[in-house]
């Protein structure tokens, strides 16, 4: 039996042969399942896309057409334990654009086991925000006279936090060489240099002390852990994806951002690619729209043809094609064919706006066959 | 203290805002102040807003004072006896206008029962609230305000008659109802207005029920002996002009009939109409093509030497024919002059409009519908009495407008024409339906205004009863006849040889870039290249450039004209629009290079 399977492992996709696998009886007979097998053959050819068919076209269609339909903007998740993401339209023209800034990047971090049951989720998040000073700090004393600063801490905030003063000071002292450090109590005491008495530089140097980088990761602004049925998880607002894949309690398989780029850097091509088909298929999704998958597989396969990531836009894909003419269509006309002609380019028309333009048969469907006959001599 | 404008600009402070508020208004009433100010306070910002500007919407409403009302018993009598005018109650300060702003501080009150202390003003009458058109709409307080706006834009474009001296009067694109019918169901603003002199449609016996599918969507069936009996029917006038310009030198154009040697001559057909003089007489029947004034203009261009030379086929045809799709009769000639002192000549062509499928009707509340079948009289339903409709309206017009004084007319209107009186409807003031229901029953029919029907086709008796009743319809100005427009053949555009654009051009229907799409998508590809042939050229190509060459067909000659004889030249077919862009690319000085192939 194993032999016959073997047999199909060209014909068939290794996924189908598996599941035949699977779902067959025992005791089938050899003839029996070569049956199967064959019916599955044709089956499977039946389902493939044929030759000619213009499946970019449809594919677009396909997205725009619903996308007439989207609701602009979504205004929920004003609950409390939620944040506002940018759905809709908007979040499909941003991904398709393929945009480096996006407008609400977020990282959804899946925990180690006993993490993920609740254990100290809640200092795992706080300790993973991007913590500056100030937000420690309950009160800032500027002494003229001293020229001196006095900061106050504000502890039952440092426990939350997780922070204690030796990280505090350390922080300080790498940023302000020059200062001279002393604490008593909750209050920590920065003195001036004697060179730099300006009252100036004293005001200067309190603003610079209120943004003093004190712990957690870079980029993240905002942090919430929630659950997700029956484990928790940690969503962040701002991404850092390199730095929070390095901590240890994190289970790095299952954490992913939703920038495309980050992605890309961090994991891959491909990773960035599956990231643009489930991210525009969550909007889709979302708003109760019914678009077949393979639809955004192709235009994320597109997007990512190069191995980088490139928008669906004038300096992304479009910049990609071939034709003088096809490029000339979309965007900027002028720009591409002066450049064309400075270089000598040669269009051979291979696809469909091309032969629009020129009124000839598009090389889709049935305009791309052609038939050859033997001519006999005689 | 309060800072006071005065049509936005400051102007000054006031001590105390209520005292002087009220002395500005008192003087206004009294007449010592112009009675176009309105004084508003505003509480928020204690600012005083005074406006006496144009292009402030205001309406009059009776002051009230101490919750007794200004206008007395004796001011009616007086207005009754034309004692006094309206304008004489706005003098005395019995009426005042406000406008938007100093209504906010108006108390106003619907009714004279509803006055209180604390009311300001009283409505002259609940009606007033809403403008001409829309009180011409009856029982509109049964209905939403959006429909009600509809309906009364709708009668705006309805066919009537438009002014009394219509046989001597050139306008351009007018229609006159044939049979106008002064409506059963009346406001008092038809009173009012002089609408029962001219009025514009005609009460019709309408039957809320479908009729085989021809009145989904907005649809509505006539009865075409209605139509044939003069129902909906309608003239629609348009005037051909025509005048004698004068040009530098001495020249004008010419009224006549064109000499046969002139540039751009017609053929004799198309001139046979027209008399000595070079107009056309009068009761002519005229149809596309026909000339109705004979012109002949000088040349464009006048040479130095042409200036003496005055031979006739020098000149232009420039008459004034009928339009691709028209037809009519010459109804009225006039012979004038303009404030230039050119002759002026204007004909007045009159085409009779019978209702069509197409055609558009609606009935005052912003139900309108195009007529989807016209049914012969035999295969209308009919009720007990013998009654056919004129008109099937689809019940499925209703739920979702919910214009319930549609429904209402219908029951009213029903009442008027049994009993022959015209029902008012005047919005807020109607007469009770429930009167009229006991009226309906009185007079033998259903109260609710049902009754049973039979189907016209079969003689069965319809399992539902139909509600039936009269509702004042009216002919919209938008006719098929006016609109309809299609092309297999016809003419180009000079510069891309593709199809013109626009019905008065007798344009294509434009395959766009999203239907272009669809073929692709289907991948009907040499379908696709077949629709786009209407620009096709064949154009010779030489080898050696790559550029368009030259196919002298005179001297049967091909040659390049940059690489000259001894050249391989072939021909490829191409749009029109992509030889276009090619010697546009080389305006740009781009050298467009075409590289041919053998295709097989």
């Amino acid at each position: 039996m194993k032999n016959l399977f073997k047999k199909y492992e060209g014909k068939l996709p290794l996924k189908v042969i598996n599941d035949l696998k699977e779902n067959m009886p025992k005791n089938i007979s050899e003839a029996k399942l070569k049956k199967i097998l064959e019916e599955t053959v044709t089956e499977y050819n039946k389902m493939l896309v044929q030759p000619g068919e213009s499946v970019g076209l449809v594919g677009a269609e396909s997205i725009g057409e619903p996308g007439t339909q989207m609701t602009l903007n979504t205004f929920h998740f004003a609950g409390v334990a939620e944040m506002n993401v940018t759905m809709g339209l908007p979040r499909i023209i941003e991904i398709l654009d393929g945009k480096k800034n996006i407008s609400t990047p977020m990282t959804e971090i899946y925990l180690k086991k006993p993490y993920s049951q609740g254990k100290d989720i809640k200092r795992l998040a706080l300790s993973i925000k991007e913590t500056t000073l100030k937000e420690i700090v309950s009160e800032f004393v500027v002494d003229i006279a001293e020229s001196k600063i006095e900061i106050k801490f504000d502890e039952k905030k440092m426990q939350d936090i997780g922070v204690d003063y030796p990280v505090i000071q350390k922080s300080i002292k790498a940023n302000f060489k020059e200062l001279a450090l002393s604490k008593k109590g909750d209050v920590i005491t920065l003195k001036l240099n004697e060179k730099e008495k300006e009252l100036n530089q004293l005001f200067k140097t309190k603003e610079k002390i209120k943004e003093i980088y004190v712990q957690g990761i870079k980029g993240i602004t905002q942090v919430l852990p929630i659950k997700k049925g029956d484990e928790f998880l940690i969503i962040t607002a701002g991404t850092n994806l390199k730095k929070i894949l390095e901590l240890d309690f994190v289970n790095k398989p299952r954490t992913i951002s939703n920038n495309v780029f980050e992605i890309s850097s961090v994991l891959g091509i491909e990773a960035a690619r599956q990231v643009i088909i489930n991210e525009v298929y969550k909007v889709i999704e979302n708003q109760g729209l019914n678009v077949d998958i393979r639809h955004l597989m192709l235009v994320a396969d597109t997007m990512c043809a190069t191995g980088a990531v490139k928008g669906v836009t004038r300096y992304g894909v479009v910049k990609e094609k071939s034709s003088v003419l096809a490029r000339a269509s979309f965007e900027t006309p002028i720009k591409h064919i002066f450049n064309a002609s400075l270089i000598g380019e040669v269009d051979n028309l291979n696809s469909v706006v091309e032969n629009v333009m020129l009124n000839q048969p598009v090389p889709v469907g049935t305009g791309l066959p052609g038939l050859i006959t033997k001519v006999k001599r005689s | 203290m309060s800072e006071a404008y005065l049509n936005g600009k400051f102007i000054g402070t006031v001590e105390n805002p209520n005292e002087f508020i009220k002395k500005v208004r008192d003087g206004r009433r009294k007449g010592t102040v112009s009675n176009n100010l309105n004084i508003y306070y505003n509480k928020i910002t204690s600012n005083i807003q005074m406006n006496d500007d144009k292009g402030r919407l205001r309406r009059p409403l009776i002051v009230i004072k101490d919750g007794q009302s200004l206008l007395t018993e004796s001011h009616i009598k007086k207005l009754e006896n034309n004692e006094i005018l309206f304008s004489d109650l706005v003098k005395q300060g019995v009426i005042e206008y406000l406008d938007a702003a100093e209504e906010e501080n108006a108390f106003v009150a619907f009714s004279r029962e509803a006055l209180t202390k604390e009311h300001t003003h009283l409505e002259i009458a609940p009606m007033a609230m809403v403008g001409l058109c829309t009180s011409l709409v009856p029982y509109a307080n049964f209905s939403p305000g959006a429909r009600i706006s509809i309906g009364s834009k709708n009668q705006k474009q309805a066919l009537g008659m438009y002014a009394i001296n219509f046989p001597i009067r050139i306008d351009m694109d007018i229609n006159m109802l044939h049979y106008p019918q002064m409506p059963l169901v009346q406001s008092v603003m038809h009173d009012v207005s002089n609408y029962n002199k001219h009025p514009s449609g005609q009460n019709m016996v309408v039957a809320i029920m479908s009729y085989k599918g021809y009145n989904v969507d907005d649809a509505v069936v006539l009865n075409r002996a209605s139509i044939d009996r003069g129902l909906g029917r309608s003239t629609y006038y348009r005037p051909a002009i025509a005048e004698e310009l004068r040009y530098s030198g001495g020249l004008t154009d010419e009224v006549s009939i064109p000499d046969k040697d002139v540039k751009g001559y017609k053929s004799e057909k198309d001139y046979r109409l027209l008399e000595k003089d070079g107009i056309i007489f009068q009761e002519a029947k005229v149809t596309e093509g026909d000339v109705i004034i004979g012109k002949t203009s000088p040349p464009r261009f006048l040479s130095s030497m042409d200036q003496y030379n005055f031979a006739p086929s020098s000149r232009r045809e420039s008459s004034k024919a009928l339009k691709h799709g028209e037809e009519g009769i010459v109804d009225f000639v006039l012979i004038t002059e303009n404030s230039e002192g050119n002759r002026l000549i204007q004909v007045k062509i009159r085409d009779q409009r019978i209702p069509e499928i197409g055609d558009k009707f609606t009935s005052r509340h912003g139900q309108k519908g195009v007529v989807g079948l016209i049914v012969d009289q035999a295969d209308m339903p009919f009720t007990a009495s013998g009654i056919t409709p004129d008109l099937l309206f689809s019940p499925h017009g209703i739920p979702s407008r919910m214009t319930i004084s549609h429904l209402i007319e219908l029951i009213s209107g029903k009442v008027g024409a049994l009993s022959s009186r015209y029902i008012d409807g005047t919005l807020f003031d109607v007469e009770p339906e429930k009167m009229l229901r006991k009226e309906l029953l009185s007079l033998g029919f259903r109260e609710n205004g049902v009754e049973t029907m039979y189907n016209g086709i079969t003689g069965e008796q319809m399992e539902a009863k139909i509600y039936i009743g009269n509702i004042y319809y009216m002919k919209l100005r938008h006719m098929v006849a006016n609109k309809i427009h299609a092309r297999a053949r016809g003419p180009i555009q000079l510069l891309t040889r593709q199809p013109t654009e626009g019905r008065a051009k007798e344009g294509g229907l434009r395959l766009g870039e999203m239907e272009k799409d669809t073929f692709v998508a289907h991948g009907a590809s040499l379908l696709l290249k077949e629709r786009f042939d209407a620009d096709r050229t064949i154009v010779p190509v030489c080898e050696e450039c790559g550029m368009v060459a030259v196919h002298d067909t005179f001297k049967n000659r091909l040659y390049c004209p940059v690489c000259g004889d001894n050249v391989e030249i072939n021909f490829i077919e191409v749009s029109y629009a992509f030889k276009l862009l090619l010697d546009e690319l080389k305006s740009l000085t781009i050298h467009p290079k075409l590289i041919l192939k053998n295709k097989y």
